[in-house]
This record gives structure tokens, C-alpha cells and sequence, in this order.
């Protein structure tokens, strides 16, 4: 079967693979903006008293840095390989709802440049009220511009991507895993994707009545967060927290699940106990909603508050550290290959341990009291969603490139990446640590040279460019592939997983024959039979142009609040109703 | 080890002055070891797993291990007999550092975007972003705000807490040396958040005592004739006294009390020194020093700067 590649092929795709590509690239696009918007902030904080941005303009920055990088950048990159890799792993031909992940796609791509367009407008309203955005500094009154808008309409786009996605992969994993494939033989990655598809879908309701009540303030002069009113600020920080701690999960446990499935590829070693490894993933997500109040211990919730959340933040460190000892007792007797990926995945080890100890230092409520809303906390976060997440996620990257590509990445060039990171990395955050235990706040434009920070933060901002420079030797990388990358075969690294079953990259059908799975590894034991020769052409479904109509209806929608014009709401909604409509009734046979 | 780094660094958590702050760095010094002793660990058998395991050509396939079910029971009972050792401590610090002690000094303080009012209550004196306390006298600390979220930080004091409209909280501290300490807003609060910074001073009882007579008595009004008369016609004519207060002459309530103003080291929330020249560039246009600062330029006349600037700095 030939595959179309024009342009209407990619707008009105369905196939799970060029989903998870569109996913990957406009990720990455984001990943890069979001890394720009960090070196921009690290250039103003290279020197105290600096003058190289505005106040205005440095927070907008490192509003929409913290932004970009959660919603737009981890997350989707996340989902890039929900889409990919996850139907490959379970033996499915595509996930259980195509149509719905082509909209969930389009609809996070509108939202992103909703939210970024902000950029562009006359005086560059873009979001200024910290990714966090407390109340009720974002109430008309202190926020009277439309750039809190951008944010809030923004996040509600991207959420019913989220939301979207989320059902759509515990559908498909519940229901379209290969026969034999019981749950306690799914690879670890997609456990993780499952997991955190159920902290998506119950946590981003949450942040969607945040929002709401946020915007019923602005626009329309409710006082739910309005103290002058009676309303109150911490209820809404409670409510973000409410998803915003689940929320640091969706982003580590997707690469926790990557570098489950490294380790062991490149250990020649089964992961060692993988029940616990997945019990604990799901241990984790129940016990990530009970600790919220620990990022409000400076709020002043009282002794007992402080000392039940301080527990539960304090036991959520078990199932972590046991995931960490298991990953460790999958290295040991192995036969190691330090491969890019590989190393990527060690450094995860490495740096999220780092991420994890600072963990439990703010976990501790008093102790706490000295170190929330300084460097030290910027230096914390940074070594979990930077040294794991983003370790993870490379590691995943290096990892799939040949089965989504068919081509490998450079390896010597990958090493240079890996490096680079590593220590542009730790040159960059390590400081933070005593830049934040000396007394300098975090999201401050400038600092006084009284602090006798200026040394550590210029090493800090010497390590940010450092990892600029890593980017473009991974971007550079990827590019070469195009031509020079050598062909990959079905299985380059000899995993174990049902993905490596099929060409690289897979036919527009994933499998001929939809194998038999006994066991956990099926690439590995040998006593897996072989699949029966293809019983003819697979039919693939055609594509469809209404799930990006719908999306586009979204965003018109948007523009009411922003503008105060309740004629685009009408608009918006009218293209909605109308994709899904059409949608609903198209023929299976286009 | 840790506590040798206060010196050159004036918002040092590390180097604390107060039993607040001493109980936090006791715990956070336990905390440190601990974790310490864990990213040995972990790290060591990180490194020693990939220099020891690394594949050799030829080599036959590694054994094929996929649990060990007395290895998982003791690497989770290990962390958590860990997590007792901070756990315990942490709670009991919780609720020792939480009470008030008696016959306290009451401070309350109000965070306004971008500068801290604070008020003694039982000596009648308000006051702005420089505290002044005895030594070795508890202090309890009110604080709130008026407009947005703030959070009040002298980090040699102890810990940082929130200042939320229309909620107080509290802090609880007994200062146990003389100096000046430097803090600042640590709760983002909008366009100046850098630049709401503080100062608390903490004296010896009898400088305390001299303080707040001075900061009680009402300051005498100029000699008739004199420049720091013609200045107060300015802070009159201009409009200042729609803002400021300065006890016996205006009582504006929206900018920061000035009745003392000429006797604070520095102006506009800890940002500058209080200088002639800060002064001049400051009254000349407000916004351009402290981005977002409420008070707009108010065009004084250049001969009635010089007057203006001689009668702020002669409020003691």
C-alpha cells in the first residue's frame, strides 16, 4: 500500500505514528522556545543590578518559560511517545479512538499558539502572573491587561487536549493489548503512560474549575479568589496544588517508564522486579494527592496541617527510592552497553536522586520555611523535570529515533550531547542550591551585588549556555539522520518489547499479524513463536478533517472572554458543534 | 561546616540569629547528613554498577534475575526508617517553634505592593520596611497585606511567612544578637516583587528604648523662614500629604509614613541608601528607579526639590 505524504496527508491524519510525530516536532519547537526564554533570563541574572530586560518583560518570561515547559514542552513530547510507541508495545494497530488523538493533537497545537500569539500583539501582553499563577495578583485589579487571559484561556485549551488524550490511552491500553498480553505483562512504559493518563483525567478537572472561577473574576466580576469581597486567594491555591502536585507526577512517570524499558535493553537484563517497579508507579500516583500542602507550608495552615502533609510528602520518597533501588539492581550483573540512550538513562539516576534528597529537605515543614520561593527550590525542581524528566525523555529520544526514523542518531554525536547536558546541567542548577540557602528569591528580576551571589550566579549562567550549546549539537544530530544516519533494521538494540517486532519505521498497519504475547519479553524468549505469515493487505482507515474543524472551534471560542465580544463564542461554538457533528457521521469508507 | 558562609553573605539561611533560627538550621543540618549518606550510596552503586558491569565482547549472556523479594522488603524498610529519623524531629520542631512566647514585643506587618508598613501596637509608632527589635526579647509577628500576596523573610530571623489579604499569620522569634539583617518580599507580587526588600535592625535595650522615644515624639515644625520650611509648603503643594503621613502635619495612609523618614538608612523598600542624590532621583520620577511604583512623578520644580529633599531628611 503506497502512503500519501502531502500536506492534506499530515492535516487530516489519524494514524497514531504521524500524530506522535506531529506531537514530537511541535514539542520540540516548544522545548527549544521555552529553553530561549530560560537563556534570556539567565543573560539578566548573569549580572546583579541588570538592565539587559524590563521587570515587565523578565516576569513574562519566566511566567511563560515555567509555562512553556510544563504544557507545551514535557508533557506533549510525553505524549509523543504515548502515541508512537505505546500501540507498537501493546501489538495494537492504532489507539482506540483515532480520530479523537488527531483532535487532542490539533487542539494542544491551537492552544499553544494561542497562548504564545500574546508575544506578537502591540506591547507583548504575554502571561506575567508566574506559572503558578496566584490569586489574587491575577484579579483585574493588579492584572488589568489581557495578558492573564492569554494564560488562563490558554491552560483551558490545553486542557481538553489533556483530557482528550488521556481517556483515549486508557481505552487503548485497557482494551487493545494483543492477546496475551495480561496486564502484569505490560512493558513498564506503557504502565507509566497508563497511570499517568488517570492522574490526567482526574487532576485536570481540577485546574479546570481553577480556571473557570478565574476567569468568572476577570470577566465577568465574581469574587471567588476577590478578598476584598470575601472571597479568598488560597482557595485557589489549593486548587492548584490540588493538580499542580499530580501534575509533577504526569511529568516524571512517563520518563521513569522510558528508562525502565533502557535499562534493561542495554543491561542484556530483565527489570529487576518489575511488580514492584509498576506497584509503585501506581502507589506513587494515588499518593500524589495527598500531599499538595506542601507547597503552601509559608501560607501558615497551622501545626497540625503542616505535620500530615509534611508526612504524606515524606512516604511518597518510599515507593520512589524502591523504584530507584530496583533500577539499580537491574544494572548490576548485567552487560553494559553505554550507549547514548543509556547514558541518558543513568544520568537520570544520577540527577533525579539529587532532585529527590533536596525533596525531602522541603519536606520538612520548618526547614522549608527558609528554603520556599528561593534558588534552592529553582535548583530542586530543575534536577527532578530537568535531570529526570528531561534525562528521561532524551534517553527516550535516542531510544526510538531509529523506530520512528528507521535511521539511528549518530552515537559520537550523541555522546557529545550527553556530556554537554550532563554537565551544562549541574554547572547550571548545582549553584542554585547555595544561590537559594544565601538568600536570593527566586523570580526576582534583579539582585543587589550586596548578596555576594554575583560569582555563583554567572557560573550558573555559563552552565545555562552550556546546555544551548548541547541543543544544537542534538539538533544538528537529528538533521544529519535525514541522509547519513545508519539504516536501522526492525530491532537495533536487541529490546525485548513487541515495538522491535515490526519495521522501522512501521507500516502505516504496525503488524502484519497481530503476535501472540507469552510472556513479558517476548523478543527475548525464545519460545515466542513465530508469527504466521500476513494473511493479506490490512485496511487502514482514511483520515479526517473534522477533528482539526472541531479544534479550530476552540480557540474562536477563546477569543469571547479575551475580547469581550460574546459573538465569537457563538462562532466558535458553531464550528465545534459543527466537526463534531460531521465527524459523528462520517462513513468509515472515505 | 555550613554555618562558615554567613559572613560575606547578609540573606544567608545558614548563619541564624534567633532560637527560630537556630532550630531550623539544627533540623536542616540533620536533614543534610542524611540525605548525604543516602546520595553516597546510591551514587556509589551507580558508579561502581557501570564500571564494574560493562559488556566485554564474547561474553555469555548475563544471568537472568528478576527479583528478589527480601532485597525489596529491605530497601523499602530502609528509607523509611530513615524518613522516622526526620520525620520525628520535623514535627516536633513543628510545634515548638509554633508558640509564642510570653511577654512578647507585638510587631504587625503589612505587605503593600512593593512595601512593608509595620506597627507596634503597644507603643503606638508605625513605621516602614525598617524594623527595629531588642535583643533577646521574643518578638511575635503579625502578619497580613493589602493588597496582594506577599511574604515577610529576614532570613537570619528564622523562616519566611506568607502575608495574605484578609488572613494573619504569625511568626514567633527571640533575636539573639545585635546587627542589621537583610530580607525581602519572597512571595511573587507583581512588577517590583525585586525590589520590596527590608531591613531589621536589632539593638541593644537601651538604643531600642532610644529609638522608640524617638520614633514616638511628633518632629518639631521648621523654623519660620528656614529651607526645610519652604519643603514642607512643597510636600504640601504637591500633593504629598494626599499619601504620606507625617505625624502633626498630613496623614495620607496610601504611601509609606515618612513622619521619621531622615533617620532610615534607606528609601523606596530597602533599594537604595537614603542619599541626597537617591532622594532628588527618586521625587524626580518614581517609576523609572522601582518599576510599577504607585507614585507617579510629580514634576517638582527644580528650585523646590532642594527644599523638599532638606525637609525629608530633616524628619528624624
Amino acid at each position: 500500500m503506497s502512503e500519501a505524504t502531502g500536506l492534506k496527508s499530515w492535516l487530516t491524519t489519524t494514524d497514531h505514528k504521524r500524530i506522535g510525530l506531529l506531537y514530537f516536532w511541535t514539542a520540540f519547537a516548544f522545548l527549544l522556545i521555552g529553553g530561549l526564554e530560560a537563556l534570556v533570563i539567565r543573560a539578566q541574572l548573569a549580572r546583579p543590578d541588570s538592565q539587559l530586560v524590563s521587570a515587565d518583560t523578565y516576569n513574562q518570561l519566566f511566567t511563560m518559560h515555567g509555562t512553556t515547559m510544563v504544557f507545551l514542552a514535557l508533557m506533549p513530547i510525553g505524549a509523543a511517545f504515548f502515541n508512537y510507541i505505546v500501540p507498537l508495545q501493546i501489538g495494537a494497530r492504532d489507539v482506540a479512538f483515532p480520530r479523537l488523538n488527531a483532535f487532542s493533537y490539533w487542539v494542544f497545537l491551537l492552544g499553544g499558539l494561542f497562548m504564545n500569539a500574546s508575544w506578537f500583539l502591540p506591547g507583548h501582553p504575554a502571561p506575567d502572573g508566574g506559572w503558578f499563577g496566584y490569586a489574587n495578583l491575577t484579579a483585574r485589579q493588579f492584572s488589568p491587561g489581557p495578558n492573564i487571559d492569554f494564560w488562563l484561556l490558554g491552560l483551558q485549551i490545553l486542557g481538553i487536549a489533556s483530557l482528550a488524550a488521556g481517556f483515549n490511552f486508557i481505552v487503548t491500553i485497557l482494551n487493545l493489548r494483543a492477546p496475551g498480553m495480561k496486564m502484569m505483562r505490560l512493558p513498564v512504559f506503557s504502565w507509566m503512560t497508563l497511570v499517568t493518563s488517570f492522574l490526567i483525567i482526574t487532576a485536570f478537572p481540577v485546574i479546570t474549575v481553577a480556571l473557570v472561577y478565574l476567569m468568572f473574576d476577570r470577566v465577568f466580576g465574581t469574587h471567588f479568589y476577590l478578598p476584598a469581597a470575601g472571597g479568598s486567594p488560597l482557595l485557589w491555591q489549593h486548587l492548584f496544588w490540588l493538580f499542580g502536585h499530580p501534575e509533577v507526577y504526569i511529568l516524571i512517570l512517563p520518563a521513569m517508564g522510558v528508562i525502565s524499558e533502557v535499562l534493561p535493553t542495554f543491561s542484556r537484563k530483565p527489570l529487576f522486579g518489575y511488580t514492584v517497579v509498576v506497584y509503585s508507579g501506581v502507589l506513587i500516583g494515588f499518593m500524589g494527592w495527598g500531599v499538595w500542602s506542601h507547597h503552601m507550608f509559608a501560607v501558615g495552615l497551622g501545626p497540625i496541617a503542616d505535620s500530615v502533609f509534611a508526612l504524606t510528602t515524606m512516604l511518597i520518597a518510599i515507593p520512589t527510592g524502591v523504584k530507584i533501588f530496583n533500577w539499580l539492581a537491574t544494572l548490576w550483573g548485567g552487560q553494559l552497553r553505554l550507549t547514548t540512550a543509556m547514558c541518558f538513562a543513568l544520568g537520570f539516576i544520577a540527577l533525579f536522586t539529587v532532585g529527590g534528597l533536596s525533596g525531602i529537605s522541603h519536606a520538612s515543614p520548618p526547614a522549608d520555611l527558609q528554603q520556599t520561593d528561593t534558588y534552592y527550590v529553582v535548583a530542586h525542581i530543575h534536577y527532578v523535570l530537568f535531570g529526570g524528566t528531561i534525562m528521561g525523555l532524551f534517553a527516550g529520544m535516542y531510544y526510538w529515533w531509529p523506530k520512528m526514523t528507521g535511521r539511528l542518531l549518530s552515537e559520537p554525536l550523541g555522546l557529545v550531547h550527553f556530556w554537554l547536558t550532563f554537565i551544562g546541567m549541574n554547572l547550571t542548577f548545582f549553584p542554585m542550591h547555595f544561590i537559594g540557602l544565601l538568600g536570593m528569591p527566586r523570580r526576582i528580576y534583579t539582585y543587589s551585588a550586596d548578596l555576594g551571589l554575583s560569582q555563583m550566579n554567572m557560573l550558573s549562567t555559563v552552565g545555562a549556555f552550556l546546555i544551548g550549546v548541547s541543543m544544537l549539537v542534538f539538533v544538528y544530530n537529528m538533521w544529519r539522520t535525514r541522509r547519513h544516519g545508519a539504516v536501522a533494521g526492525p530491532n537495533p538494540w536487541g529490546g525485548a518489547t513487541l515495538e522491535w517486532a515490526t519495521p522501522s519505521p512501521p507500516p502505516a498497519h504496525n503488524f502484519d499479524v497481530i503476535p501472540t504475547v507469552t510472556s513479558r519479553l517476548p523478543l527475548w524468549d525464545t519460545k515466542t513463536p513465530s508469527p504466521t505469515p500476513a494473511p493479506g493487505p490490512v485496511h487502514v482507515p482514511a483520515g479526517s478533517w473534522w477533528p482539526l474543524v472541531a479544534a479550530v472551534g476552540l480557540p474562536v471560542m477563546a477569543l469571547a472572554p479575551l475580547t469581550h465580544s460574546v459573538w465569537f463564542a457563538f462562532v466558535g461554538a458553531g464550528i465545534l458543534l459543527y466537526g463534531i457533528y460531521r465527524w459523528a457521521y462520517e462513513p468509515f469508507e472515505v | 561546616m555550613l554555618a562558615a558562609c554567613g559572613g560575606p553573605y547578609p540573606q544567608s539561611t545558614l548563619a541564624p540569629r534567633s532560637d527560630f533560627g537556630v532550630a531550623i538550621d539544627r533540623l536542616f543540618t540533620g536533614i543534610f547528613w542524611w540525605a548525604l549518606v543516602v546520595f553516597v550510596v546510591v551514587e556509589g552503586l551507580l558508579l561502581f554498577s557501570v564500571l564494574r558491569f560493562r559488556r566485554r565482547e564474547g561474553a555469555p549472556a548475563p544471568k537472568q534475575h528478576h527479583g528478589h523479594t527480601a532485597l525489596e522488603i529491605a530497601w523499602t524498610l530502609a528509607p523509611a526508617l530513615i524518613l522516622v529519623f526526620i520525620a520525628v524531629p520535623t514535627v516536633r520542631t513543628i510545634f515548638s517553634t509554633d508558640k509564642g512566647l510570653p511577654g512578647a514585643l507585638r510587631v504587625e506587618v503589612v505587605g503593600h505592593q512593593w512595601w512593608w508598613e509595620y506597627r507596634y501596637p503597644d507603643l503606638g509608632i508605625v513605621t516602614a520596611n525598617e524594623l527595629h527589635l531588642p535583643v533577646d526579647r521574643p518578638v511575635a509577628v503579625d502578619i497580613t497585606s493589602a493588597d496582594v500576596i506577599h511574604s515577610w523573610w529576614t532570613p537570619a530571623l528564622g523562616g519566611k511567612r506568607d502575608a495574605t489579604p484578609n488572613h494573619h499569620t504569625y511568626l514567633a522569634f527571640r533575636p539573639d544578637s545585635i546587627g542589621m539583617y537583610m530580607g525581602q518580599c519572597v512571595e511573587f507580587c507583581g512588577a517590583s516583587h525585586a525590589n520590596m526588600r527590608l531591613r531589621t535592625f536589632v539593638e541593644s535595650d537601651s538604643a531600642f528604648q532610644a529609638w522608640v522615644a524617638a520614633q514616638r515624639g511628633t518632629p518639631a515644625p521648621p523654623a519660620t523662614g528656614s529651607v526645610e520650611e519652604a519643603g514642607r509648603q512643597a510636600f504640601q503643594r504637591y500633593g504629598c500629604i494626599g499619601c504620606h503621613t507625617v505625624a502633626g502635619f498630613s496623614s495620607g495612609i496610601i504611601g509609606p509614613n515618612l513622619t521619621h523618614i531622615g533617620g532610615r538608612t534607606t528609601i523606596a523598600a530597602g533599594m537604595m541608601m537614603n542619599t541626597e542624590d537617591h532622594l532628588r532621583r527618586w521625587i524626580e520620577n518614581p517609576p523609572a528607579m522601582k518599576p510599577g511604583a504607585m507614585m507617579p512623578s510629580m514634576h517638582v520644580s527644580a528650585t523646590d526639590l532642594p527644599a523638599l529633599i532638606a525637609y525629608l531628611q530633616s524628619l528624624k
